[in-house]
């Protein structure tokens, strides 16, 4: 099991800050609930290596990824996985292309890429869509080819941001089944980031309730939802806020 | 020529004159709309009036101003202006039908397109000749002795195009004084020559002696012997197509009687 | 509305149109073989390509420099985007008179290289395709930076965290991207460079076959053989459209894509 990770920081962007403290057991799957614009994508940013730090330091599996006062990996050199909301699967490529992208970045030869994506992409199901763009596939199907382009380069940590945001509501639990699915069998910790509850409550071990760039409350959801420490920890969980608000 | 090559070069000529007056703009300048008070002929009956225009070579651009100031002070009420060009582009645009009432050409031959088509209202008059000099850097980098340098592959020299008269003259002067010239350029007009000059680019130009002179300090004249033998001619004449036919000669009467002395001090030869 | 607009579509296809009626047509095949043409024509071509290549080489790294200005000084990034916009707006012939005081044996960059090395850049192919580059860049970088900035960055931040370097990003994520305004650029630049007729005049020279292209040679003929002049008119104008009507299809199967 991988994906110790220690990071407890400050990214200031402009008037806001986010003050996070994201602690994780190896193997754990860590849900980020909070409304919009409460830093949810801003955490990711700053674990992934694409927003640099204000204060405070990042440590995955001992390794120092992110320090504001000492270095910084930038993002191509750390064993974090991201997938974004939009799944961003780059639409001059193939699918096979594109899962072999992040094989080719590690200096796998051309072909041995391919042929890895081929397999990863045949063992999630998606093997018929290696020769389509990503313009020829569906929203459920391109999340899932950019979840398994991000499981090939084997990362520690995975970062999913909204991962069924744009997703049809009624295609939305077949695919929160196979994502489960994966995180069960994914070595290393993962942070779901979402403001739907369901998907914290399928996908994750522990849920950590962030606002206004800090964090309210963390625990397990059936602790949270028996001890609220804040109003709007229980109005979160109970779903009576909907994506109030906008900001970073 | 043929008929149907006479009509064809008209109409090249044409459509060119349509580009040229397009692409400088000066039919507007340049119209003098009958009955404006600017071309009417004058009612005092004391002499000529209004405003003329003058198509000019370029070389000519210091000497005929001067002499228009003078020639403006001694008829109260008149205007001179000028358009100063490469006489072959300044011919075709009045060929092509350009509101122009005076011309004054580099070349004879020049000259004779405008007079072929009968478009003069006077025959032409020599008011001056030119002489093709060599024009290198003050400091003579390519250290040039005379024409016989022109063949040297290893100098940059540059001369006008043959085309052009300045040019056509220069391929006389080599032919007389039998060298084999290899420029690095042919330029369409003495002016690119004398920049190419100026700059340092060019070891050498063969440039008319008024341009040395005129260029002052910023080049050094080699003279050509040869040069004597290949004289270019300024031909001046008021055109038929003028609206104020009395000013039109009466400038092209006042170059050819008193110029002489500004021409001459320019750098000109006299006419013969 | 409709009256300005047509005297607007006169203006624009009417010099066209009787270029292409008075051209010499029954004599064109004969005067483009000539020694006035053909010489002009495949040195066009072939400086013309050359400095599409040197715009594309230098021009997509400023797109990029530019693209990624935004976190510059407002004045600096307007500085930049004005010199680079400057020949687009430029009377060509100042343009080659600003090349002659950097590149002349006495200019600025001139002088040095020519007393270190004899190198002397006016009166050569060279310095056609400096002119021409000098007068395509505008059109590359402009039209590069443009394509740049509207590649969605997610599919930056995407490829770096699946370990691709910002060069490697650049290279093989955001200008393939781009591709479309690349090539639009490129063949604008092309064509510019195609009808560059002041700063190579100027800064070049002209000497057929070395220096002496189409716009230039054109311009010579004018007076002496307007039917030479005119065929070369014809060249130009049937290569700007093909080029034009390229371009928007290029435009498409790039959109489509």
């Amino acid at each position: 099991m991988t994906g110790t990770l220690e990071a407890r920081f400050r990214v200031r962007r402009g008037e806001f800050v986010l003050d996070a403290e994201l602690v994780l057991a190896p193997g754990t799957v860590l849900a980020v609930v909070g409304r919009n614009g409460a830093g949810k994508s801003t955490a990711l940013a700053a674990l992934a290596g694409v927003t640099p730090l204000s204060a405070g330091r990042i440590v995955l599996d001992g390794r120092l990824l992110d320090d504001a006062a000492a270095g910084f990996v930038p993002p191509e050199r750390r064993p974090v996985g991201l997938v974004l909301q939009q799944p961003a699967l780059f639409p001059h490529l193939t699918v096979q292309d594109n899962v072999a992208f992040g094989l080719r970045t590690a200096g796998a030869p051309k072909a041995e890429a391919r042929e890895q994506a081929r397999t990863a992409l045949d063992e999630h199901g998606l093997g018929d869509f290696v020769d389509r763009r990503p313009a020829q596939v569906s929203g459920g199907q391109a999340a899932r080819i950019a979840l398994v382009r991000a499981l090939v380069r084997r990362p520690a940590l995975l970062l999913l941001d909204e991962p069924l945001a744009a997703i049809d509501a009624e295609l939305r639990p077949a695919l929160r089944g196979t994502i489960r699915g994966v995180l069960d069998s994914f070595p290393g910790s993962a942070i779901v980031v979402t403001h739907d509850i369901a998907d914290a409550e399928a996908l994750a071990d522990e849920v950590v309730v962030l606002d206004a760039g800090r964090v309210l409350q963390r625990g397990p959801l059936g602790v949270l939802r028996a001890e609220p420490t804040d109003p709007l920890v229980s109005r979160l969980l109970a779903g009576a806020v909907p994506n109030a608000g906008s900001g970073p | 020529m043929s008929r149907a090559a006479a009509r064809r070069s008209l109409e090249c000529a044409a459509v060119l004159g349509l580009l040229a007056v397009a692409v400088t703009g000066c039919a507007e300048q340049r119209s003098a709309t009958p009955g404006s008070p600017a071309s009417s002929s004058p009612s005092t009956g004391r002499g000529p009036a209004g405003t003329i225009t003058v198509d000019a070579a370029a070389s000519l651009n210091t000497v005929l101003p001067k002499l228009a100031r003078g020639f403006e002070s001694a008829h109260p009420g008149t205007t001179v202006r000028f358009s100063f060009g490469g006489s072959s582009a300044l011919a075709a645009q009045i060929v092509a039908g350009a509101p122009v009432d005076v011309f004054a050409a580099a070349s004879t031959a020049t000259m004779a397109t405008v007079t072929d088509a009968r478009l003069t209202s006077a025959a032409p008059v020599t008011i001056a000749r030119n002489r093709l000099e060599i024009a290198v850097p003050p400091a003579n980098p390519g250290r040039i002795t005379g024409l016989a340098d022109f063949a040297d592959a290893a100098r940059t020299v540059v001369v006008c195009d043959p085309q052009v008269p300045c040019g056509s003259a220069a391929r006389r002067v080599f032919e007389l004084a039998e060298v084999a010239a290899k420029p690095d350029s042919y330029e369409p007009d003495v002016t690119g020559v004398l920049t190419k000059v100026e700059t340092g680019d060019a070891d050498a130009g063969l440039v008319y002696r008024t341009d040395v002179l005129a260029a002052g300090s910023k080049v050094k004249g080699i003279p050509v012997p040869q040069a004597a033998d290949a004289v270019t001619a300024y031909p001046i004449a008021p055109l038929s197509a003028s609206r104020n036919a009395a000013l039109a000669r009466a400038f092209t009467d006042y170059v050819v009687q008193r110029g002489a002395a500004d021409l001459a001090a320019a750098g000109f030869l006299p006419p013969r | 509305m409709i009256a300005p607009a047509v005297v607007a579509g006169v203006l624009l296809a009417g010099p066209l149109v009787a270029l292409l009626v008075r051209a010499p047509w029954d004599r064109l095949g004969e005067l483009l073989a000539g020694p006035v043409v053909l010489p002009a024509l495949g040195l066009s071509f072939g400086t013309a390509s050359a400095s599409t290549v040197v715009c594309v080489v230098l021009g997509v790294p400023l797109a990029a420099v530019l693209a990624g200005s935004d976190g510059w000084p407002r004045l600096l990034t307007r500085v930049a985007r004005a010199v680079v916009a400057t020949p687009l707006v430029l009377p060509p012939v100042v343009g080659g008179i600003a090349l002659l005081m950097l590149l002349s044996r006495t200019g600025l960059l001139g002088q040095p290289l020519f007393t270190a090395f004899g190198v002397t850049i006016p009166f050569t192919t060279a310095a056609v395709v400096i002119a021409q580059a000098f007068a395509g860049l505008p059109f590359l970088v402009l039209s590069v930076e443009g394509a740049l900035r509207g590649v969605d960055p997610r599919f930056a931040v995407a490829a770096a965290t699946l370990g691709a370097s910002p060069w490697a990003t650049f290279m093989h994520v955001t200008l393939p991207l781009a591709a479309p305004g690349l090539a639009a650029g490129a063949v604008l630049s092309f064509a510019r460079a195609l009808g560059e007729f002041g700063a190579t005049i100027t800064f070049a020279g002209s000497l057929p076959g070395v220096t002496e292209t189409m716009p230039v040679a054109a311009y010579i003929a004018l007076t002496s053989d307007p039917g030479a002049a005119i065929a070369i008119a014809v060249v130009l104008v049937v290569v700007a459209l093909v080029v034009l009507l390229a371009l928007r299809e290029r435009w498409l199967t790039g959109l489509r894509a």
